[in-house]
Order: C-alpha cells, then sequence, then structure tokens
C-alpha cells in the first residue's frame, strides 16, 4: 500500500504529462474559432467564420481529396500485398523467411527521411512521372509494414491446431483459409488497415519526396504555416484533421482489443 | 463385454488380409525431426471396430504415429493403409479418419452447432440433413440444447464432448484421439473413459487412442501397443501387457516396476501375486520362497505396499489388501518371507 502523499503525487504527475500532451491540441483547436486573425490571448471571440472559409478553399478542398485518395489506394495496396506476405511467411517454411521476416519490417525503422530521399531518386532515375502514384507507393512502404505486423502478430496467435483440425474434417486449402484462417484474422486486418490509413493521412516527410505539383493536406499546412498568411484557415484544417485521424485509431484500438482469440 | 480379438490375429491379417482388412496398417513407417528420430520402423495393423491404444511416455513417438495416420505430415519412409488402400500421400482432408485434438482444437468463432457441422458443410451436405445429424451428435454426446453456445461458454468437460461430436459426425473409418482427456480432472476423466467406452460401441467406429496413462490403456483398449523411443515394444491385450511383459520396459511402464535377477534371467512378479509371509505364517504349497527386509510401508487406502529388500538380491513390491482380516502388522524394518507360484513370475526374454 502506497501512502496517500504518494498517491496524490502520482496523480498530479499524471496530471502534468497530459497536460504536456494535450494543451497545445486542445490550443489549435480553440484558436480555430478565434475572431481575430492574430493568435493572442485571451482570443478576441468566437466565430465559425474560418470554418466557413477553409470550406470554400480549392486548395484545400483539393489537399483532402488527394490525401484521402492515397490512403485509400496506399490502405489497399498494403491490405494484398501486407495479407498474402504475413500469410505466406506464417504458413510455409523456406530458406530465407526470417531474412525476408526483417526486411519487411526494416522501412518502418528507418527514418523517412531516407525512404523519402531513396524513392525521390529511384523514381528520378527510372523517369517516373511525380504525382499520385509515386505518393501511393512511398506510403504503400510503410502501410504493408503495419498490416503485416498486425496480421501476423494475430496468425501466430492462432493455435495450429485449428487449420489442422480444418483440414481434418475435410476442407481443402482454399476453404480453411474462407471459413477459418480468415474470420480468425478479420478484426486484425480491420485494425491494421484503419492504422495504415491514419499513418498515410498525415504523413509528410515520405510524402514531400514523393509527390509531384499536388498538395496532400500536410503539405499544404506545412506551407500555409511557412508563409503565414492563412494561419486560422490552418488551425481550421488541423482541427479537422485531428477529428478524422482520431476516429480510424479509436475504431482500431476498440477492435484490436476485442476481437482477440478467446480462450 | 467387448470381444477381445487375440494378439496374433489382426497383427498376421497384414496388408492383404484374406477375410477381412485391418482398418489401418502401417509398415516399415519411419519420421525423424533433423536429428531427434520419432519413429523407427513401425509396423501395426488394427481390426476394424477395434479400440485400439498406443500407451508410452512423451517423445516415445505415440502422437507422430497418430499424426502420420492422420495425414498432418508425411513419413520418411513407409506406408499407412485404410481398409487396404494405401494412403501415404493423400492430404488429410481426403482421408476417412477424424481427429480429436488434444486441445480440441474448436473454432472459437463458430457456435457449437456450427463446429460440429463444419465437416457436413464443407462437404456440401445439405443444410436440412446438416441439422438433423447435428442434433444427433449432440444427443450421442449429452450436449442437447447447446448447439448455440460459443465454446468460450463451455466447461472442458463439455468442450472435450463437442470436440468429439464434431470428429464422430462424420461417420469415420477410424477416430484418432490425442490425449484427449489429459487436460481435464481425475473425477471428469474416469467418466469421460466410460462416456468414450459407450460411444465406441454404439458408432462402432475404430478408435486409436493416445495416452501415457497407463491405467487409461489398461481400462478402455482392445489391444495395447506399448512405444518407446519410436519403435513398438509390444501389442497385445490389457491382461496379455500386464501380465506378461515381452520386454523389461513394458514391465516397468505397466504397473510398478519389479524386476530382479535370477541365475542370469530378468524375472518380474506383479506385487498382488505375491504373498507376505511373517515369523509363524506357512508358505502356501507350491511356491517359490524368499526372504527379506521390509525397507518401506506405504498405505495407499484400499491396499499397503511393501518393499522387501531380497536376501538374494534386488527388491521387489508387495502389495496387500486392507481388508481387515491380514495377520500380524508388518512395520520397516522386519525379517520377512515372500513367496510366489512359479506360474504368476515371468521371465523376460532377452
Amino acid at each position: 500500500m502506497e501512502s496517500t502523499g504518494l498517491r496524490v503525487a502520482l496523480r498530479i504527475w499524471v496530471a502534468l504529462v497530459l497536460l504536456f500532451l494535450f494543451v497545445p491540441i486542445a490550443a489549435i483547436i480553440l484558436y480555430a474559432f478565434n475572431k481575430s486573425t492574430i493568435e493572442s490571448w485571451p482570443i478576441g471571440g468566437f466565430t465559425g467564420h474560418w470554418f466557413s472559409v477553409a470550406w470554400h478553399d480549392s486548395q484545400v478542398r483539393e489537399a483532402l481529396w488527394l490525401s484521402v485518395r492515397v490512403g485509400l489506394f496506399a490502405t489497399g495496396l498494403a491490405l494484398v500485398l501486407g495479407s498474402m506476405v504475413a500469410y505466406a511467411l506464417h504458413q510455409f517454411r523456406f530458406y530465407g523467411r526470417d531474412g525476408i521476416s526483417l526486411l519487411l519490417v526494416l522501412p518502418i525503422a528507418l527514418p523517412g527521411i531516407i525512404t523519402g530521399i531513396a524513392l525521390n531518386s529511384f523514381f528520378s532515375f527510372t523517369g517516373i512521372q511525380f504525382g499520385t502514384l509515386t505518393v501511393v507507393a512511398g506510403h504503400a512502404t510503410f502501410c504493408i509494414v503495419v498490416v503485416f505486423n498486425n496480421l501476423i502478430a494475430r496468425l501466430r496467435r492462432v493455435p495450429g491446431s485449428l487449420a489442422e483440425a480444418s483440414m481434418d474434417l475435410g476442407a481443402r486449402g482454399w476453404q480453411t483459409l474462407r471459413f477459418v484462417t480468415i474470420p480468425l484474422a478479420a478484426t486484425a486486418l480491420v485494425s491494421g488497415a484503419l492504422l495504415a490509413f491514419a499513418l498515410s493521412f498525415d504523413e509528410v516527410i515520405v510524402t514531400v519526396f514523393t509527390a509531384g505539383a499536388q498538395n496532400t493536406l500536410p503539405l499544404w499546412i506545412f506551407g500555409a504555416i511557412r508563409l503565414g498568411q492563412q494561419l486560422p484557415e490552418v488551425n481550421v484544417v488541423v482541427t479537422i484533421v485531428i477529428a478524422l485521424t482520431l476516429i480510424p485509431v479509436i475504431l482500431a484500438a476498440r477492435i484490436a482489443g476485442s476481437g482477440a482469440v478467446t480462450r | 463385454m467387448i470381444e477381445v480379438p487375440t494378439p496374433e490375429q489382426p497383427a498376421a491379417a497384414g496388408s492383404q488380409g484374406s477375410q477381412q482388412a485391418p482398418a489401418v496398417y502401417v509398415a516399415g513407417l519411419r519420421k525423424s525431426y533433423g536429428d531427434v528420430t520419432a519413429l523407427n520402423g513401425v509396423e501395426l495393423a488394427v481390426a476394424p471396430g477395434e479400440f485400439f491404444t498406443l500407451l508410452g511416455p512423451s517423445g516415445s513417438g505415440k502422437t507422430t504415429l497418430l499424426r502420420l495416420i492422420a495425414g498432418f505430415e508425411r513419413p520418411d519412409a513407409g506406408t499407412i493403409e485404410l481398409t487396404g488402400a494405401d494412403v501415404t500421400g493423400t492430404p488429410p482432408y481426403a482421408r476417412d479418419v477424424n481427429t480429436v485434438f488434444q486441445d480440441y482444437a474448436l473454432f472459437p468463432h463458430m457456435t457449437v452447432a456450427e463446429n460440429i457441422e463444419y465437416g457436413l458443410r464443407v462437404k456440401r451436405v445439405p443444410k436440412q440433413q446438416r441439422k438433423q445429424q447435428v442434433a444427433r451428435a449432440l444427443d450421442m454426446v449429452r450436449l442437447p440444447g447447446l448447439g448455440a453456445r460459443k465454446p468460450s461458454q463451455l466447461s472442458g468437460g463439455q468442450r472435450q464432448r463437442v470436440a468429439l461430436a464434431r470428429a464422430i459426425v462424420n461417420r469415420p473409418q477410424v477416430l484418432l484421439l490425442d490425449e484427449p482427456l489429459g487436460a481435464l480432472d481425475l473425477k471428469l476423466r474416469q467418466e469421460m473413459q466410460l462416456e468414450l467406452l459407450r460411444v465406441q460401441r454404439e458408432v462402432g467406429i475404430t478408435f486409436i487412442y493416445v495416452t501415457h496413462d497407463q491405467e487409461e490403456a489398461l481400462t478402455m483398449s482392445d489391444r495395447i501397443a506399448v512405444m518407446s523411443n519410436g519403435g513398438i515394444e509390444q501389442i497385445a491385450t490389457p491382461v496379455e501387457v500386464y501380465e506378461h511383459p515381452r520386454t523389461p520396459f513394458v514391465a516397468g511402464f505397466i504397473g510398478v516396476s519389479n524386476l530382479i535377477e535370477r541365475d542370469g534371467d530378468q524375472i518380474t512378479v506383479r506385487p498382488e501375486k505375491i504373498t507376505l509371509l511373517t515369523e509363524h505364517d506357512q508358505a502356501p504349497a507350491d511356491t517359490h520362497v524368499e526372504g527379506g527386509q521390509v525397507t518401506d510401508v506405504i498405505y495407499v487406502g484400499v491396499l499397503t505396499r511393501y518393499v522387501v529388500a531380497l536376501d538374494a538380491g534386488g527388491e521387489l513390491v508387495v502389495s496387500r489388501q486392507n481388508a481387515g482380516h491380514s495377520g500380524a502388522t508388518v512395520t520397516r524394518g522386519n525379517q520377512v518371507r515372500v513367496a510366489w507360484r512359479a506360474a504368476q513370475a515371468f521371465t523376460i526374454p532377452r
């Protein structure tokens, strides 16, 4: 049993850490409703005006749409490639299996700037036009890892005897995949996809090096802050991005928590 | 009582038996994992409808043999036949064999009914027919009305029954059971032993049962194959295996190891066949008598075990029923004589 004093101290400590993490975010959300264009305290009054400005800004709209498209494509690509690799590595034993496993996870350990520069010189070298596709390819490098990691962790937790039982009862490989393996891995796939989308949606570094003339939403925000002209609009957009990013992350956490294989 | 095949008959039937092919016949089976030899040239034949047990300590190869018959793994050498047809290279889904797994391996995302009908579903049996068979299987394992539950909502004993129902609903030629009662407590295990025997007699399916529990093997089996180090030590009826162990290993693994050496031969006598005599007791007629000293007395309820160090060398365990009529109390350090009839002692062949 810890003493009351210690308990109180611990609570204050936790509160401080949470404040440290969330005060900046709260400030941005607050300033999104600021009447004045200057960020001063206390704020000059509440207004929804900047939401309307941002909504009608065609640059913001295009950037948002591009981000969503890139996120969806990258996630889709990652789902197909990541789950196939995870299944293969889990199911079959072959020479170089551990090496491949390491190579797959490496991109997420590498700093984004290395991935970015590497892709940039590769695309320049091969003469591939920078555009939506190059951004998707760049994002897919880390989205695949997220999907792969999520899925293989789940597959490892599913007892091997389940697939054997399925075969034993007369199911062929594809029937076992469809009736047993995929249903048991479904929640891991969904949470992996949501996480991949969230990562893609706010990615900056890799995007800078792989994007052509277009801006994704994070790139637009980055540019607007550097120019310093549209700060209230940036605050609005960031607030929306926070909301959009939080939803899939919360969903992913919930699904991963509840969908685990029960004993 | 069930009919017990004589030990010679099914083994002699071989692969081309004149009357009826054995339900399972394996010959020359070898399997190793890296440097470890799991099976070392195993041959056996299981008669149709037989309750056949593979008994041995862990690492003796019994589970490997079961997995080879199920088709989960391929042998390095040898053949496997089911009712006369070679299935050595056949994948598990094409073998008319079902398995009850040690961890039950119930599908956690399916209900009990969905688990049981799985085999019928992948074989595209019509839905109506599936429903009836599932209901019948649930009745047979005495779990009527539990079809809508998830496996996680069941007790260990209930899961065991579901695993059994999921296998027998397919009416396989052979049912393989891999230590199916290992995870249950003693009381439940004894209950399930009887239950398994009842089901086996009802459906008439050949059972191949893996266990390391000698008592379980003796209680349930028509015949037992005692395994050690990837080979078969002896295949015989429970009585045969118990009373006439063919190797020192069998003598030691089944029951209490009562091995002594006399005139260069290894002799074994079961503890309950030995009479303990104190000073004034008369030795029964036609018995072999030896003197010794009691080194330990172990009371186990129905009987008491005495460990006797023999004057002629070696040590024997003698058990005596606690029926209340037995003579003088024997305690540690007492000088006693032990006696057994020559027919009860068994010389282990070299």
